[in-house]
């Protein structure tokens, strides 16, 4: 047993340079701490199960002060993607797309090309549902066009974890984690886009493979 | 009168267009290329699917590098560096240790390297509720400690239990019923 624990405890420590950042927030060195570091990602049947609700959070760790000074970056597109043939490429994208205290989202449309370089995949404002950014401390706003609800505003991070004990863990300090454990995400802020489309929007049976980006205008 | 009349016409515009300004008439164009101009080119810098993917699997030095792999290229270039990092993380894959789902080291970081969210269109949407298994991704889910149990836990949850549960089991506010279903910030 104890030859067990030392060889976890090497193990361990041969993976902490493996800097465990919760969910996705702060994952990688380009993004932490910016405006287009996604920290979490959600795709759940709506209250109306003929609905699907994809959520994407970002810039976590917000304290409540911090929160009310917080933005959408105008720069950053927040782009959830949608295969529904299998191949783990899009098939279809739902871009959000912040500007002037507003909220612009537009599908889901098929992308003129999938990867890493979006362009707008809407002709007018026709194509486009957009809705007023809710202010901290307001009531949620939401705008709701051909079956389509979107949501853009802080939230609170519905992620939660004892990350400051798993960290304790990788470093070699502790040896599990503690009963009860303390949520490291409590009383934190995310700024979040929600949006329920209809499912068949979006293939209508089935399983669809589906994730989420941010991108930078050039 | 000749003022009266523009004025009135302008009230009746304004009740009909919400302003007098051609510049606030939608038009073709309008919401894409003005009021407001959200057209160009948009770069990836970050992206997700499962939670903790980049984070628990992904090597220092690569971090930026997945967030900007397409998913259908991301298992070719970094199913083995997720193998090596769980071999290394959990003694629950040694010696052609299983997890819960029957899959040994490879099977799950080939699972995990292309890093989409699996989602049912038909029924119940969870990450795991103890009968589906990756089937979405609710609120609620307590996805570190379904993670946990599937690096740590072994062929049936038992393995390692002081890693295998953060105890963490639920969100500090409640979710709502209906949308935007995120609780209010605090």
């Amino acid at each position: 047993m104890k030859n067990f624990k030392q060889t976890l405890g090497i193990s361990l420590l041969l993976v902490a340079g493996l800097v465990f950042v919760a969910a996705d927030h702060i994952d990688a060195p380009a993004v932490q701490g910016g405006t287009s570091d996604i920290t979490d990602f959600y795709a759940f049947q709506g209250e109306n199960t003929d609905n699907m609700v994809f959520v994407a959070n970002l810039q976590g760790l917000l304290s409540p002060s911090a929160t009310a000074s917080a933005t959408f970056d105008e720069n950053v597109m927040i782009e959830f993607n949608i295969d529904n043939t299998g191949d783990n490429i899009e098939d279809l994208v739902i871009q959000a797309i912040p500007r002037n205290g507003k909220m612009y989202v537009i599908g889901p449309v098929a992308p003129s090309s999938p990867g890493l370089a979006s362009v707008i995949n809407a002709n007018s404002i026709n194509d486009v549902i957009f809705v007023d950014v809710t202010t901290y401390g307001s009531e949620a706003k939401v705008a709701t066009k051909n079956g389509t609800s979107v949501f853009a505003g802080p939230r609170d991070d519905p992620f939660f974890m004892d990350f400051a004990q798993y960290s304790e863990i990788i470093a070699g300090n502790a040896s599990g984690f503690n009963n009860p454990g303390s949520d490291t995400f409590a009383g934190t802020n995310v700024m979040s886009v929600v949006v329920e489309v209809p499912k068949a929007m979006i293939g209508g049976t089935g399983t669809i493979n589906t994730w989420v980006e941010s991108k930078r205008k050039q | 009168m000749k003022s009266i009349k523009l004025i009135s016409g302008c009230l009746l515009s304004a009740l009909l267009l919400f302003s007098c300004s051609t510049n606030n008439v939608p038009t073709n164009g309008d919401g894409i290329y003005n009021n407001p101009n959200l057209s160009g080119t948009y770069m990836q810098e970050d992206q997700m699917g499962r939670p903790a993917v980049n984070t628990v699997f992904v090597s220092s030095s690569s971090k930026d590098g997945f967030n900007t792999t397409v998913p259908s290229n991301q298992s070719a270039a970094f199913q083995s560096m997720f193998e090596t990092n769980l071999l290394a993380l959990s003694p629950a894959y040694a010696n052609g240790g299983l997890n819960a789902l029957g899959q040994d080291a490879a099977a799950f970081t080939g699972l995990l390297a292309t890093d989409v969210l699996n989602v049912s269109l038909e029924g119940t949407t969870t990450f795991f509720d103890g009968t589906n298994i990756l089937t979405g991704r609710a609120l609620a889910d307590d996805v570190i400690t379904v993670e946990l149990l599937l690096i740590f836990g072994g062929e049936d949850f038992s393995e390692n239990p002081t890693l295998s549960n953060d105890n963490v089991n639920e969100n500090d506010k409640p979710f709502l019923a209906s949308f935007p279903y995120l609780a209010s910030p605090w």
